[in-house]
């Protein structure tokens, strides 16, 4: 009846995986709870789960990856805690099946459920506005990404307390992830929690990518579009490209582990390397996927807060692209010492280099941006700066590990996972704060506060130094990475100060924490009137904050580059004659994202405990859901003019108290 | 559609946003190229593994070229049924859009019982997927599409008890046009599996 599951499956004498499990639940029953004193269910119902609004779809996004950002960090520091304390004598207190699924789960929780939401929200949420458009190319869709992807996080958190995690890294290579090697449900629990979200992520790479190239405002021309979107618009295009890989080669081992083929095991001729290929063909561009948009994040910050155009926008655009299209040219660097021989290992190493030359085009474009300019160190900025900084020494790692020779003493060693921290951490996650601090006036009407923000980023930029730089001295002394117990205990007080740092990155998460509730309780004093808090330059600027559900009362008619910017120099953001105002039809909200985000994770649980009945009632659920969706003969609400006038004539009169005031 | 029309609705950027149809189209591909890549996964697996077979039957043991000529020419048929249907949309005549949808699927359900006949037989001759790394890329990749043409038959039965409910609506020919590309793009996949696969493989 329940297939594999029985009340064994539950770590009841794991003291740990048991804490955490009803801290968790406890977390969540409280949360529903208080939705239900307060009486928000139909709120919560109408105005965000059933949204197919984009700027909410973003931010639930970024709240699900903040979230998870929050459970990878508590792996990290029972990692480094253990690291620190299990050396020479001392066992330390995690034992090793349960430090495997600890850093199994820190890779795929930061990588696909924490970085991956939140740099997808960004982009759902900005790119419309962006390109002046009301919308993005399909809401339900983007609707179902979003739960997708929650459906994904969700059976990741449910195997901390029924069953267990892989035990096999972030990637899991076979054979060790084969079911001979790993006969529970671990690896399945991260072959469907990753599948369904990966659904996820192709549903909006395909959505994004329509957006950009199909629906922008009348005058928006490639060469206008602000630097996000291109970025945006490239790791789309990778996502397209290479989800689809990481799908296949996930299918392949699943088929392996369910039905007893040979893809990639020891006998009849299975063939281990190719997993290896094939899921870094995936898993390079996942890199840039996750980057690009950071970069466009920075592009937007350092030419806002130095009051200038972007240098060199072209070169940026063409580096963009040219990064985008090479992504899929290195991902043999991440094992060289697969025995290719010395022709293939050089190409590699070569194309490698060859990348950062992008990356460098890029640096070069944000330093000469801020020369000559009005610089603003406020927060979003310092985080911009200290990405800049932190970014270069990581990139230049990454060179080193480039180099095929170099790369045989140093992989596998704690100066690999310094160096791709110091990309991922100073790339994405700086991206992503600086992101989230430059945008959230916008999203919700007030900014945060100022002093705690920059308080953050300097315990975390120093959090981040104070804990990786120990691990590239003591990759550089032999330290292999994943190790339950260290053995030399000469390493012992760079992995003191490797857990200092953690402590200081802790403070930092914490008064991010602090910052949002002090914000939002001082939010009257803090509130943004304008819509234009940071004097920006692209369109999403000229909206309300928070924008209405349409986003624009009327299209805007673009003139060229920094559009709002232009508008603004020339007083136009004050429409000469009376707008004349439309009704808006506007996508009705749906329940179809969530309910398939349902029967998706009653399918992903049914499949990796073996319950087959349930793998079918899922599955039809979903078909159900579909045809009564493609049933439905309303798609559409319309907002009447008058509406669109009153509320577009709330945001005229901001401006002009704006205008007056200057 | 008149020439201002077409200008605009090319969303170079400077009508604005192109129209739904446009929109609703270009998404589509973009699905149907991310499919592809898929399916290049599954041939680059097959290119690797085509020739590990472990000691047991290899391609020329075991394909039956009259067979796969016969799905083959199903496959084909059904593509040409299928631009019919679109023709008959155009036309607005129900009648003629059921019958061609309704052959179309027929010929593709004839694909998938050949299709099932050559997977138990080679099952029965002890040729399953577990024999060989061979065998379990060539269940994965031809099964693949086996799966792929199934799920298009169910995309298909809805939209045939859709359209006389609903009539021809602007959402329906939208559908219409994108299950029209899918069932091409499966003919298009299965002739490079037929090359790749079959061809090659029983020669090898």
């Amino acid at each position: 009846m329940l297939g594999k599951l029985t009340w064994e499956a539950v770590p009841w004498n794991q003291p740990i995986p048991l804490i955490a499990a009803a801290l968790v639940l406890a977390a969540t029953l409280g949360a529903l709870a208080f939705v239900t004193a307060t009486g928000r269910w139909t709120y919560l119902w109408r105005e965000w789960i059933t949204s197919v609004d984009h700027k909410r779809i973003g931010v639930m996004y970024v709240l699900l990856g903040l979230a998870m950002l929050l459970r990878g960090f508590i792996d990290a520091v029972m990692m480094r805690s253990q690291q620190a304390l299990a050396v020479g004598h001392s066992a330390g207190y995690l034992p090793p099946e349960h430090y495997d699924q600890i850093f199994s789960a820190h890779g795929t929780i930061m990588i696909l459920f924490g970085a991956m939401p939140l740099v997808v929200g960004l982009m759902n949420f900005v790119v419309p506005l962006q390109l002046g458009v009301r919308d993005v190319a399909f809401p339900t869709f983007n609707s179902t990404g979003f739960w997708l992807t929650a459906a994904g996080a969700l059976l990741v958190n449910v195997s901390l307390v029924v069953g267990e995690f892989a035990r096999t890294g972030w990637l899991p290579y076979p054979p060790l992830s084969e079911t001979a090697y790993s006969p529970g449900v671990g690896v399945d629990y991260y072959l469907w929690a990753v599948q369904i979200a990966g659904l996820g992520s192709l549903i909006n790479g395909i959505n994004l990518t329509t957006t950009i190239l199909k629906v922008r405002a009348p005058g928006m021309g490639y060469l206008r579009m602000p630097m996000f979107c291109w970025t945006a618009l490239a790791s789309s295009l990778l996502i397209i490209a290479a989800f689809p890989v990481l799908t296949a080669t996930l299918a392949m081992l699943g088929l392996d582990r369910y039905a007893g083929f040979h893809f990639f095991t020891n006998e009849a001729g299975g063939n281990q390397m190719m997993f290896v290929n094939l899921v870094w063909a995936w898993g390079h561009p996942e890199v840039y996927i996750l980057v690009l948009p950071a970069f466009g994040i920075f592009s937007e910050i350092f030419s806002t807060f130095s009051g200038k155009p972007l240098f060199g926008y072209r070169s940026m655009v063409a580096a963009t692209l040219f990064i985008c299209v090479v992504s899929f040219m290195v991902w043999l660097h991440h094992f060289f010492t697969m025995g290719g021989g010395g022709d293939v290992n050089a190409a590699f190493g070569i194309a490698t280099s060859i990348i950062a030359v992008g990356t460098g085009v890029k640096v070069y474009n944000w330093i000469f941006t801020m020369y000559g300019g009005e610089v603003r160190f406020e927060t979003p900025m310092l985080w911009a700066l200290g990405f800049v900084f932190t970014f270069v020494i990581g990139g230049m790692t990454g060179v080193l590990l480039a180099v095929p020779p170099a790369d045989f003493l140093l992989h596998n060693s704690l100066f690999l996972v310094a160096h791709f921290h110091n990309v991922i951490v100073g790339g994405v996650v700086f991206g992503v704060f600086a992101g989230i601090e430059y945008w959230f006036p916008k999203a919700f009407g007030f900014r945060l506060h100022e002093r705690l923000g920059k308080a953050a980023f300097w315990l975390a930029f120093t959090g981040f130094w104070v804990t990786f730089t120990p691990l590239y001295a003591l990759g550089l002394m032999g330290m292999t990475r994943r190790l339950q117990h260290v053995d030399v205990p000469e390493w012992r007080p760079w992995l003191y100060v490797s857990a200092a740092g953690v402590v200081i990155l802790a403070a930092g998460a914490l008064v991010q924490a602090v910052q949002l509730v002090v914000s939002i309780r001082r939010r009257e004093a803090l509130r943004d009137v304008t819509g234009d808090p940071w004097n920006g330059r692209s369109l999403e600027w000229s909206t309300p904050s928070p924008p209405p559900a349409f986003n624009f009362a009327v299209l805007p008619q673009v003139q060229g580059l920094d559009a709002h910017w232009r508008a603004k120099q020339a007083h136009l953001a004050q429409p000469a004659d009376k707008p004349r105002y439309e009704p808006i039809a506007t996508p009705r909200n749906t329940a179809t994202g969530v309910v398939v985000g349902v029967f998706a994770t009653l399918m992903g649980f049914a499949v990796i405990w073996h319950i087959w009945w349930l793998l079918a009632a899922g599955f039809v659920g979903a078909y159900a859901t579909f045809v009564v969706f493609a049933w439905r003969d309303r798609d559409e609400d319309e907002i009447p003019a008058r509406e669109v006038a009153r509320i577009d004539r709330a945001r005229l009169a901001g401006l002009r108290a704006r205008e007056t005031r200057a | 559609m008149s020439a201002a029309a077409h200008v605009r609705a090319t969303g170079h950027g400077q009508g604005g946003p192109a129209s739904k149809r446009i929109v609703v189209g270009y998404g589509f591909w973009l699905f149907l190229l991310s499919d592809i890549v898929m399916f290049s996964a599954f041939f680059a697996a097959w290119a690797v593994l085509a020739r590990s077979t472990a000691g047991g039957p290899s391609g020329r043991d075991l394909f039956e070229p009259s067979r796969v000529a016969a799905e083959t020419a199903l496959l084909l048929a059904s593509s040409f049924t299928c631009g019919l249907s679109a023709l008959a949309t155009r036309a607005r005549s129900l009648v003629w859009t059921e019958l061609a949808l309704l052959a179309t699927g027929l010929l593709g359900a004839a694909f998938l019982v050949l299709e099932a006949q050559e997977f138990a037989g080679l099952v029965a001759r002890g040729a399953g997927p577990q024999r060989s790394a061979f065998l379990s890329a060539f269940f994965a990749l031809v099964g693949c599409h086996g799966l792929h043409v199934a799920a298009g038959l169910l995309w298909l039965g809805t939209m045939m008890a859709q359209i006389p409910v609903k009539g021809f609506r602007a959402t329906l020919e939208r559908r219409m046009l994108c299950f029209n590309l899918f069932w091409h793009t499966l003919d298009i996949i299965w002739v490079g599996l037929f090359t790749v696969v079959y061809l090659l493989g029983a020669g090898a």
